[in-house]
Order: structure tokens, then sequence, then C-alpha cells
């Protein structure tokens, strides 16, 4: 079987043959009361709702956090703790640098 | 006077939702016509043309009025039948045993005189359908833009937005992958 004459064969004939454009019956009736019921969306509407539905989630971690560091150990604590270790953490630079030789 | 489509696109956008109608009127047919190249049921058709007025009214605030209204639509009819396509892929090795018995008419007598095999014949429109059917979906939209509406690569480009290099790319195993289902219906049939 000669497969590129078929190919051919085929190709003119489904050009030759094109759909129809009949368009059913009421169908613009039907499209536009759709069209209707569904407006255009408002991003800005679409924008704020997303911001809605997030503000639970937030909340929730918000108060996780907050219970977490309420019954967490370290606040325990003295306040002044985290101060105290970032100034020594700064400074031991500096304590274990040997003092400049002043003699030159 | 007849409004043109700036006048009824203008309207529909301050909100005249009847402006609508004479464009969905107006093209309509072509966009039925187009759909039934990719879904064989009037109702998945009648779904995928109500889909694409549906993008177009949603969206219509996008038309830039640089190229003709029918052109925006075409593109967005084109990605709707191909998202279809996609979305719908049939078990694609559907047998040849399976052809009608117009369709194995008209093989047999190609395979016994291929030049009368008439190419007007109803039958062999229905067995190109299903040569098309047991294609990939990328395959099967550059065959119809290509081969049968006879489209530029260019054109096919802005259609489908894929770039000219992909639509050669995709033009050349889809041309491949028929003539290898076309080989394996013949080998079917008369092996």
């Amino acid at each position: 079987m000669d497969l590129a004459e078929l190919e051919r064969k085929l190709i003119a004939a489904a050009r030759r043959n094109p759909p129809s454009e009949q368009v059913p019956h009421t169908f613009e009736q039907r499209l536009l009361a759709r069209l209707r019921a569904c407006p255009v969306p408002d991003h800005w509407a679409l924008w704020s709702q997303a911001l809605w539905r997030a503000a639970a989630p937030c909340v929730g971690v918000m108060l996780l956090l907050g219970a977490w560091w309420w019954f967490s150990p370290a606040r325990n604590l003295p306040a002044n703790d985290l101060s105290q270790e970032f100034e020594r953490t700064v400074l031991a630079a500096a304590e274990q640098e040997p003092p400049p030789d002043l003699s030159r | 006077m007849e409004r043109t489509d700036a006048d009824l696109i203008a309207a529909v956008l301050r909100g005249d939702t009847a402006s609508f109608g004479p464009l969905v009127g107006k093209y309509s047919p072509r966009l039925f016509a187009t759909a039934r190249r990719y879904a064989r049921r009037e109702s998945e058709v009648e779904d995928i043309v109500q889909e694409v007025w549906v993008k177009a009214f949603q969206k219509l605030r996008t038309f830039r009025a640089e190229a003709p209204f029918e052109h925006w639509l075409m593109r967005l009819a084109v990605r709707t039948c191909y998202d279809f396509l996609r979305g719908h892929q049939r078990s694609r090795e559907a047998a040849f045993s399976d052809l009608s018995a117009p369709e194995g008419d008209w093989l047999e007598r190609f395979v016994s005189q291929p030049a009368p095999a008439g190419e007007q014949a109803e039958a062999a429109r229905q067995l190109v359908g299903r040569v098309l059917e047991q294609l990939p979906p990328p395959a099967r939209l550059v065959i119809n833009l290509l081969e049968i509406e006879e489209r530029s690569v260019k054109e096919i480009a802005s259609l489908t937005g894929w770039s000219v290099p992909l639509v050669k790319v995709r033009a050349f195993r889809a041309r491949a992958e028929m003539r290898r289902i076309l080989a394996k219906m013949a080998k079917e049939k008369y092996l």
C-alpha cells in the first residue's frame, strides 16, 4: 500500500469536507443568559477576598507562636540574658586579641 | 447602521451585556466549525464554544484592538480546543479492526485502485477523523492547522502561543506519527 498516497488522499478528503458551521438553536440566548448570571470578575474584590481568607491562618500562626513563647522555659530566664549574651559574643574577639606592642 | 465590533466591545465593557449578542451571532458559526474539528460529540462541541465565549467575555478588557477581534477570538478558541484535547485523551490505541463498513470499503477501494478512491467520500473523512483521534494532542492540533486548514507556521505560532521552531518540530513529529498510524492500520488490515 502506498502510504504517502493514502495520507495525501485522506488529508485532501479532510480539506474538501470542512466541518459544519451550524449553530444549535437558541445557543446565543442560552449563552447570554449564562453570561448575565456570571458577571465580569472584579479583580479588587478577588484580591480582598484572598486577603480575608489568608487572615484566619495568619491569626492561627500568631496564636501558636504566642502560646509557644508563653509556655517556653526560656521565658523564665532573666530579661537581660539576651543582651548580656550578645555583648559577650561581640566582645569575645576583642578580649582574645593580644595587646598591641607599643615598644616599636 | 450596523455597529462595528469595536462599538460592540466598547458597549460590553461599559456594562451592556446585550451588546455581546451580535458578536456571538457573528462569530459562533466559525467557532462551531473549529470545535467540530477536535470534538466528536455535539455536547462536547457546544461546551467548547461556550467556554470560548465565557473566556472572551471575561477577558474582553485584555483585548487590544491592534488586531481584529476575530483573530483574538480564534486564539482563544484554538487554545481552548487544545486544552480540551489534553483533558480528554481517550485510549488512543483504539484498534483499526473496528473500522466501520464504509471506511473499510473506502480503504479496500484505495488498495485495489488508488486513483479512483474518491477523495470527497464521507468514509474518507471519517477515516481521517479516526486517524487524527489516535494522535497525541499537540500532533493533532498541528496537523489540523497546518495540513487541513493550510495555515502558515507563523500563524500557528501566533494561534497556539508556541514558538516557530517548536511548531516546526511538532509538525515534523506529527507527520511521522501519522505515517506510523497509517502503517499500523495497513498492517492490521492487510497482513
